[in-house]
Order: structure tokens, then sequence, then C-alpha cells
């Protein structure tokens, strides 16, 4: 990342690259310093909107508009949801702490990333080729998906109907 | 080759971390599940920069992201309801409290 710093800093796409990774790291850390659930949640949100742009960037359409609709849209409501049908009060009044344990969080956390950065410097990258998209990534996404991949996707769609059935059923009021 | 991939690979690495401490310390056990649903976004911001600028760039990076983001929304709908049962049994969404296997 060092490397190529001047290089970055010179066209649009990577001025774009950095606003969009500024608020998705914004994001993140506003997540884990806000106290109250509900601003957890949105400022979460921004994270995944951010992530949709920088697909936007990748030349990943479909899948940015699938993160819209998925992360951005779904997911986030049903944490809306599941944050108002039970109880949140009472992690807002600050709570004995506990320091060893948040401590070797931060370690584990920091060790980890350092072992990723090291691997990510040290790693050379040669971008041979271009990719193929083709003038529209959802015609190739959706002939890749249909031909190579289609098995995967049937049982995606046998998984997606198992699960939300077994999360109707979990969550159903047992005395009626 | 103006781009190169090291800077996706960095923030995503960032991302994830920040979910991993996310998820060992928070008590709440929504927020527990939207960490998971951070790393999760940042293994899916690898695969699509893998599918643009890695070594042999192909859709294929794509195609499985989309089947991650799939499994995601499985996983938040099936753990938001086992947290629902759970506050209905117990009162609290406190994953310190969590711990009736344990006695």
């Amino acid at each position: 990342m060092f490397s190529g710093i001047g290089d970055i800093l010179s066209s649009g796409t990577s001025w774009a690259f950095f606003i969009f990774a500024l608020l998705a790291i914004g994001g993140a850390i506003f997540m884990i310093s806000f106290t109250k659930v509900i601003h957890m949640v949105v400022s979460l949100a921004l994270t995944f909107i951010s992530l949709a742009g920088l697909y936007v960037i990748l030349e990943a359409e479909f899948v940015a508009f699938v993160q819209v609709l998925i992360y951005a849209g779904a997911i986030s409501i049903l944490m809306i949801f599941g944050i108002m049908m039970t109880k949140h009060r009472q992690g807002e009044e600050q709570e004995p702490r506990r320091p060893w344990h948040e401590g070797l969080a931060i370690v584990g956390a920091l060790g980890l990333f350092g072992i990723l950065f090291y691997a990510i410097q040290k790693t050379t990258f040669t971008a041979s080729g271009t990719l193929d998209a083709g003038k529209d990534n959802t015609l190739e996404i959706g002939k890749l998906l249909y031909n190579e991949h289609v098995i995967p996707f049937e049982i995606m769609s046998v998984l997606l109907t198992v699960a939300f059935i077994g999360a109707i059923v979990v969550a159903k009021r047992e005395e009626d | 080759m103006g781009t190169i991939i090291t800077p996706y690979l960095t923030l995503a690495a960032i991302l994830f971390c920040i979910g991993l401490y996310g998820a060992l310390t928070k008590k709440n056990g929504v927020i527990v599940l939207l960490s998971i649903e951070l790393m999760l976004n940042a293994v899916n911001l690898n695969l699509v920069a893998f599918s643009k600028l890695g070594d042999h760039p192909v859709l294929t990076g794509q195609i499985f992201s989309l089947f991650n983001i799939t499994v995601a929304a499985a996983e938040a709908a099936v753990g938001i309801a086992i947290l629902i049962a759970l506050y209905r049994n117990k009162g609290t969404t406190d994953v310190t409290e969590m711990d009736s296997m344990k006695r």
C-alpha cells in the first residue's frame, strides 16, 4: 500500500476508493464505539453501503446492487426488528467492564491484523490479464450461474427456504 | 495497470479485525451477529477484489460472493430467531448469561 501511494493519489478512481474506504472504516469504528444499539446498526449500514460503492469501483455492479438490497436493506431492518423485540436498555448504563477480556481481544485482533498486513505486504501480485466481463455484468453472472454453478444455485435456494422456515418455527410463540 | 490489489486486501483485513474485536467483546447478541456480518463482508470484498485484480481475473469470485451473501442472510435470520426465542425464555439478550449448557 505504501509503495504505490503516489500512483494511487493521482486518479479519480483512487480518490473514490479512499473516500469509500474511510466511510467503511469509520462506520465500523463507530459501530464499536457507540453505546446505543440503534446507532450501532445505522453506522454499520453506512459501512455496508460504502462497500457497495467499492464493488462498483471493482466493476461488480450486480454484487453492488445485491449488497445494497440484502445488507443495507434486509439485514439492517432485520437487526433493528431484533433489537426492537428484545430489551436492550440494560446495556446503556455502565456495567462492570471486563478489562482482561477486552485487552486480550484487542491483542488478538491486532495480532491477526499484523500477520495479515505482513502477508499482504510480503506477497507480490502480478495483475496479468484483465477481466473479460463483457458489456453487461449481470448477463455474464446469469450465464455463469445457470451453466456452471447451477447445482450450488439450486442447493442455495433449498438452504434459504429451509433456513427461513426454521427461523419461523424457532421464533414462533409456544403457547398457541 | 494503474490499480493494484493491495489497498483492497488491507481494507478487508482492517474490517475483519474490527468485526473480530466486536464479536469477542460485545455483550448484546444482536451486535455480535452484526459483527459477524462485518467479517463476512470483509471476505466478500476480498473475493470481489481478487475477481478483478487477481492473477487470473474471472467472474467466479463474484459468484462466490453472491453465495456468501445468501448464506449470511440465512444466518442472520436464524440467529435473530434464536435470539428472540432465548429472550422469551430467559428475558435477556446478554450473551454472557447464555451459559445454561455449562451447568
